[in-house]
């Protein structure tokens, strides 16, 4: 009965979100509230139905059901509990489920807080979402649905069919194939979610931003009421970015973190666009300005999000995240150009209501810093865009696929991401409305000249590229200025209130949370470019084989071999591991253990490295090879990764500086800011 | 430059400047993102091209090129001493409809394997044995052809369409 629950509750769930779309837009034609109200209804049940949904697919997926096609195809009776749980987004059709679910909660949640608040918008933002996820739960209903099982036919063959086909039996294997083993890491607990969480929360401003060109409202308030839950979605997209990395770091065994896959390309461009977004929008609420811009930004992120979904799912490029092909690609293909066209055009439509008196006052002023912030992101957009559709439009133009790699993207986005740094150090001594060259350089010499000791403290350890020494430079400048900021917006506000250093500085983060969580997360930004400068410019690495005893070097450290263990485990892995022990000038550190497993199941190995951690650099250790009759010869690959750490210890700062924005205020006071926030 | 975004919201009888202004901006901003572009194109674009493209000498011997093939399992070699692996690809179609039309990927890649008249190219790369290179898998290839007909591997990326999606139970309990 599990089965038939799951996806009945998602045929009442696709008719429940078409009814959603009609009644919001026919109860706005006849202005009848008993109609708007059926539609706010319908979309309130969609989500406890999808609920339903997933529940069942959970209860299957734990439960060991692997007649359903995708219980068989992502579990098997050794993986663990949390594995089969995470099973859900293990393969496409739970993947597009999980995404309907998130996306009918966010739903769920907006009717919830804001029916009375934004009553005007909200029949709107119902008919725009619901007919997303009309779309989505198409595709999960007709095209990739979860509770397909296995029948054999009279032939002998086993087809994949949500219904019996005629004369034909179920089929009933006593165990699956299970998810694959790259998968069976506790960042595929997080990743997945994170990154969805990430898409799907930016449908909601989307669908505010359109509602409001169609209502013809062309104030803040679309804006304004989605302000948090962009911020909540672009912190999400975030996370997913990064414990993407993590994850790449730890299961692929080659001492990198981000390769530039066009998989990886296709989740970092909304969260470019996305980005530029969180900022332009603070100059619409605070000048009245980009006001087209921020629609058109909007409408750019939410289709990229689909794109990102589709372009995981269409086998158009070739990537490591090798996802089947299916035949849903073109279907997502023509969603995406007709609301990439229909958003647009609404855009249009309204363009001229839009205007704003406003104007840029001067090139120093903080509208400036942003315009010229919402160009850097579009640009890298840009270049990350041709990128990854280069061996498309060669092969349209030349007839021949071009490719390119990451010393491509590194290269032409490189100095951008160096100018993105630089404006984030003068931001914060930029106001509204005009800065002058002579107060900004006023403000900026002291930083400038200080942050030149990390570029020559680098020297000092051996550094001696100019691109690192810039960055580095550049690092610390945006470190130093914010901090430095700070301090001095402290000091004026304790001397003038009378009020201690700590007392002034929390009451000044509280009146001005937004401003103070931007500049947390400027330097957890700042942080993670000095992890990806550590390991860009100066891993090193060397590999050999060794015997049991023997030893290799790199830089100052000894690696000693000193035995191997293999050994079967009860969820049917072979696992090797070997024992390193590892010394710096003589002194032992400690040891790690880099192993690889074999999953018999899968007949796939996956390599785990041994790393050792500190705050200065990574000791990444694989063990590549190992001789299997004698076990005394290994082979092994070591990577020297300096301040790698700083990538993840900043990405924690990133996440409190955008708990700190989102924080809501306890009182709206305002008399007591200093400044506007920012 | 800077008041490119504000242009577009004035009023009707400053327009004429003030899109002129718009345009200039956008276009200079575009003008930057191809410049970058194009120079780092240069070096770093390779044609991707299948085994029988290569070895017809579509383009200049020496130059780095992407070349797609099927593993075949029987000619893998690794010397774990000096990380030295070696095997033979064999040709696979390039376009993504001829492998659609021929029963998608995993098929192909298991028809080419055993067919011994398409054409096969030995492959040598230094480095870890990739999990992933098994019989029958996809390879990808970033490097050069050598004089020697050999293709010399910088990078190399492995794919397995067959094992985890399209697997149908194979012992079933009806």
């Amino acid at each position: 009965m599990i089965g038939p629950i799951g996806y009945g509750s998602l045929v009442i769930a696709l008719v429940i979100s078409l009814l959603g779309v009609v009644a919001s837009i026919y109860g706005q034609r006849i202005h009848s509230n008993a109609m708007l109200e059926t539609a706010r209804r319908a979309t309130l049940v969609t989500f406890p139905l999808l609920s339903l949904s997933i529940a069942a697919l959970l209860v299957l997926l734990v439960s060991g059901h692997f007649e359903y096609t995708y219980v068989y195809q992502t579990t098997d009776l050794s993986m663990p509990f949390y594995l089969k749980l995470a099973a859900l987004w293990g393969g496409q059709e739970g993947s597009l489920l999980f995404w309907c679910w998130l996306l009918s909660g966010f739903m769920f949640l907006t009717l919830m807080r804001k029916w009375k608040s934004d009553h005007d918008l909200l029949p709107w933002v119902i008919a725009i979402t619901s007919f997303i996820l009309f779309f989505f739960l198409i595709l999960v209903l007709f095209f990739e649905n979860p509770f397909n099982r296995y029948f054999i036919t009279m032939d002998g063959d086993v087809v994949s069919s949500l219904f019996p086909p005629m004369m034909s039996l179920q089929a009933n294997p006593t165990d699956g194939n299970g998810l694959s083993p790259l998968l069976r890491h506790f960042g595929m607990i997080v990743h997945p979610p994170a990154l969805y969480l990430g898409f799907t929360g930016f449908v909601i401003p989307y669908a505010y931003a359109m509602a409001a060109l169609i209502n013809g409202r062309t104030d803040d308030r679309w804006l304004k009421s989605t302000r948090r839950s962009a911020l909540f979605a672009w912190m999400f997209l975030s996370i997913g970015l990064v414990l993407g990395s993590r994850w790449a770091y730890d299961v692929l065994g080659w001492g990198g973190y981000w390769g530039w896959d066009p998989v990886e390309i296709s989740a970092l461009i909304p969260w470019l666009t996305g980005t530029a977004y969180l900022h332009s929008m603070v100059t619409q609420e605070k000048r009245g300005m980009f006001k087209h811009w921020n629609v058109a930004l909007i409408i750019l992120t939410f289709c990229l999000v689909i794109f990102g979904t589709f372009l995981t799912r269409s086998g158009l490029l070739s990537s490591v995240h090798s996802f089947s092909e299916s035949e849903i690609g073109p279907a997502f293909l023509a969603f995406i150009a007709v609301m990439f066209l229909a958003s647009l055009g609404l855009l249009l439509w309204r363009w001229s209501d839009l205007s704003s008196p406003y104007q840029i006052p001067s090139l120093f002023s903080r509208e400036a810093a942003f315009l010229i912030n919402n160009l850097l992101f579009i640009a890298i957009f840009l270049i990350c865009l041709t990128g990854i559709l280069f061996p498309i439009l060669s092969e349209l133009l030349t007839g021949q696929k071009v490719t390119v790699g990451p010393p491509f993207y590194e290269h032409a986005t490189g100095p951008l991401f160096a100018l993105l740094l630089l404006l984030m150090g003068i931001v914060p001594l930029t106001i509204w409305g005009s800065t002058t060259a002579r107060s900004l350089g006023k403000g900026l010499w002291k930083p400038a000249l200080l942050a030149l000791l990390a570029p020559l403290l680098s020297f000092i350890l051996g550094g001696n590229r100019w691109t690192a020494l810039l960055s580095v430079w550049l690092i610390a400048f945006v470190i130093l200025a914010t901090l430095m900021d700070t301090i001095r917006s402290v000091k004026m506000r304790s001397r003038t209130h009378q009020e201690s250093g700590w007392k002034a500085f929390s009451l000044l983060v509280q009146h001005n949370r937004r401003r103070y969580g931007g500049y947390l997360i400027h330097i957890g930004v700042a942080l993670m470019g000095l992890g990806i400068i550590g390991i860009e410019f100066f891993q090193t690495t060397t590999q050999g084989m060794i015997a049991a005893g023997e030893s290799l070097t790199l830089s100052n450290y000894t690696f000693t071999y000193e035995k191997l263990d293999i050994a079967d485990t009860p969820d049917g892995r072979n696992s090797a591991v070997a024992t390193v022990l590892i010394r710096r000038d003589g002194r032992e550190l400690g040891r790690v253990y880099p192993g690889s497993d074999y999953y018999y199941a899968s007949q796939q190995s996956v390599t785990r490295p041994g790393i050792r951690s500190t705050l200065g650099n990574d000791l990444y250790i694989i063990l590549v090879d190992w001789l299997e009759i004698t076990t005394d010869g290994a082979t092994f690959k070591i990577y020297y990764n300096p301040l790698i750490n700083w990538l993840w210890i900043g990405s924690f700062v990133l996440i409190i500086g955008t708990l700190v924005a989102l924080w809501p205020a306890r009182n709206r006071r305002k008399a007591f800011s200093l400044e506007g926030s920012a | 430059m800077i008041s490119l975004e504000d242009s577009s919201h004035t009023e009707q009888k400053k327009s004429g400047i003030k899109v002129n202004k718009f345009l200039i901006g956008g276009v200079l901003m575009l003008a930057a993102v191809v410049l970058l572009i194009a120079t780092s194109l240069k070096g770093n674009a390779q044609y991707y091209l299948t085994v029988d493209e290569l070895i017809s000498g579509k383009v200049k011997q020496g130059s780095s090129v992407r070349v797609s093939g099927v593993v075949l399992g029987d000619s893998i070699q690794y010397d774990p001493r000096t990380l030295n692996l070696s095997f033979i690809v064999a040709n696979i179609p390039g376009d993504n409809q001829e492998i659609e039309a021929r029963g998608g990927l995993a098929s192909v890649l298991h028809e080419a394997s055993l067919d011994p008249n398409v054409s096969r190219l030995q492959v040598v790369y230094n480095g870890a044995r990739p999990d992933l290179l098994t019989n029958e898998a996809q390879a990808i290839m970033t490097g050069k052809l050598g004089e020697d007909g050999v293709f010399y591997a910088e990078e190399l990326l492995l794919k397995c369409p067959s094992r985890y999606e399209e697997g149908v139970p194979s012992q079933v309990v009806p």
